[in-house]
């Protein structure tokens, strides 16, 4: 029976601390632009678009160096933060959430963009001439039938954080109980002798969360579909 | 009511222009398939925005080319019936009902309306497992509770087969007979509006080759049942 150490579970639930800050933290933001994106033809729409996707084709590394120039103590946003607000993102598990959040945000949105796509706006029509606002409109009618889609993009998006390393590690560096989360662990334990076993366990470990973090985006968009009003 | 439609519509190389006044009580708007009959009700709605002139209802500009007023559909009240019901399918039938009833400034009562249209036994259904005719009747409850000042209905019997269409007639003339909404009924089919249409507008491509009384349009056309009793089929 294998025997978990308190660092391997500290990075488990660290993973999964940051995996569920991070995604609470996106979701209103990220159907926000996704409607934008869907639903609104602007001046600096495609700038927009490349901005959101951008962390899925720079190497991790880049967008961690990044959020470390903008939120780190001394960048501009970071100082500020931590200046007025009392919010610090360096060398903290926040930092690590922050990062995971940017890498999952481009998946995110693609999901809800397709989702805002898929609804018929015929309906939402029907909805404004029964006297609803555009924003009840949003609410009551387009939200509610975008519901799978945006799921399934924050299941796929937890996922992506529970297995980020590249931006974190750059960002907010690799300190147990802080911020090494379980790919952070993995890492480590490779680095250091006799830490093939040790990273073997993690790995299958971290295997096993994302498998049942996809299967989860799988039954909630079916039970989504499905739902009976 | 008065409703004056003097406006021109452009999408790409169909243009409609009409100039037209309609009152109280039921028109029927007829003609070809794509002559712009869906395309006017879209304008009256406001979900098409016209290129040039104005719409306006009692004398309240809904929109206007010129001066760039616009009222946007949800503050315009007017009922709108599309060709699909177009229900809210995360909602059940009781749901949809309700979803534009204000019972604060509505003058009908929802119960009054589920019995006018014989909708009780539906209520606690979901929209996808209604039949055609049952799907028209809620949309057809669903604007009659948003307590609209004009309704439109765009060929709501277009989706039904022939027995059903039989079948909601009856509480279309309730409707009718109940609640004197000024109405504009689209159709193809003159059997739905015969006996029942105060007014005809004829369009044809994009333009109205007739408005008046249905007893002229009749003459104009050879006879009763216009075009000879016949359906306007799709060319």
């Amino acid at each position: 029976m294998t025997t978990w150490t308190p660092a391997e579970l500290d990075a488990v639930w660290l993973s999964l601390k940051v995996a569920t800050v991070a995604m609470l933290a996106s979701v209103a933001p990220a159907v926000a632009v996704a409607w934008l994106l869907a639903r609104r033809r602007f001046w600096g729409r495609s700038i927009l678009n490349t901005l959101v996707h951008l962390p899925l084709v720079v190497p991790p590394v880049v967008t961690g160096y990044f959020l470390l120039r903008l939120f780190g103590q001394r960048g501009p946003i970071g100082a500020w933060l931590a200046r007025d607000l009392g919010i610090q993102f360096s060398f903290r598990w926040t930092g690590a959430a922050l990062a995971a959040g940017v890498m999952a945000f481009p998946l995110i949105v693609r999901a809800v963009e397709l989702g805002l796509d898929h609804v018929d706006r015929r309906v939402e029509d029907a909805a404004a001439t029964l006297g609803a606002s555009p924003l009840r409109v949003f609410l009551s009618v387009t939200l509610p039938l975008a519901l799978p889609s945006i799921a399934a993009g924050l299941a796929i998006g937890f996922a992506k954080a529970l297995g980020e390393f590249g931006a974190t590690i750059t960002f907010v560096s690799n300190i147990p109980g802080e911020t090494q989360t379980l790919a952070l662990a993995i890492y480590s334990q490779l680095e250091r002798p006799g830490g093939d076993a040790p990273a073997m366990r993690l790995a299958w470990l971290s295997v096993a969360i994302s498998v049942l973090a996809l299967l989860a985006s799988e039954a909630l968009g079916r039970v989504f579909r499905r739902r009976d009003p | 009511m008065s409703l004056v439609v003097d406006m021109r519509y452009d999408a790409g190389a169909f243009r409609l222009e009409t100039r037209l006044e309609i009152g109280a009580g039921l028109t029927a708007l007829v003609g070809r398939s794509g002559t712009g009959k869906t395309t006017l009700l879209n304008v009256i709605a406001g979900l098409a925005r016209p290129i040039a002139g104005a719409v306006t209802i009692d004398g309240e500009t809904l929109s206007d080319a010129s001066t760039t007023a616009w009222v946007p559909p949800h503050r315009r009240r007017i009922g709108y019936v599309f060709q699909e019901p177009r229900l809210f399918p995360h909602l059940r039938v009781k749901g949809n009902l309700l979803y534009a009833h204000d019972r604060a400034t509505s003058s009908l009562r929802v119960d009054d309306v589920i019995s006018l249209l014989n909708l009780s036994p539906l209520l606690g259904r979901a929209t996808s497992t209604l039949s055609g005719g049952e799907q028209q009747r809620v949309a057809l409850g669903r604007a009659l509770l948003s307590s609209p000042r004009l309704l439109l209905l765009d060929e709501p019997l277009a989706a039904i087969d022939q027995p059903h269409r039989e079948a909601i007639l009856p509480y279309l003339d309730r409707v009718r007979v109940d609640h004197a909404i000024p109405t504009i009924y689209v159709t193809h089919t003159w059997s739905e509006v015969s006996g029942r249409a105060d007014r005809v507008v004829e369009l044809e491509a994009g333009q109205i080759s007739f408005a008046g009384s249905v007893a002229d349009h009749h003459l104009g056309h050879g006879g009763p049942g216009g075009r000879g009793g016949a359906e306007y089929s799709a060319p």
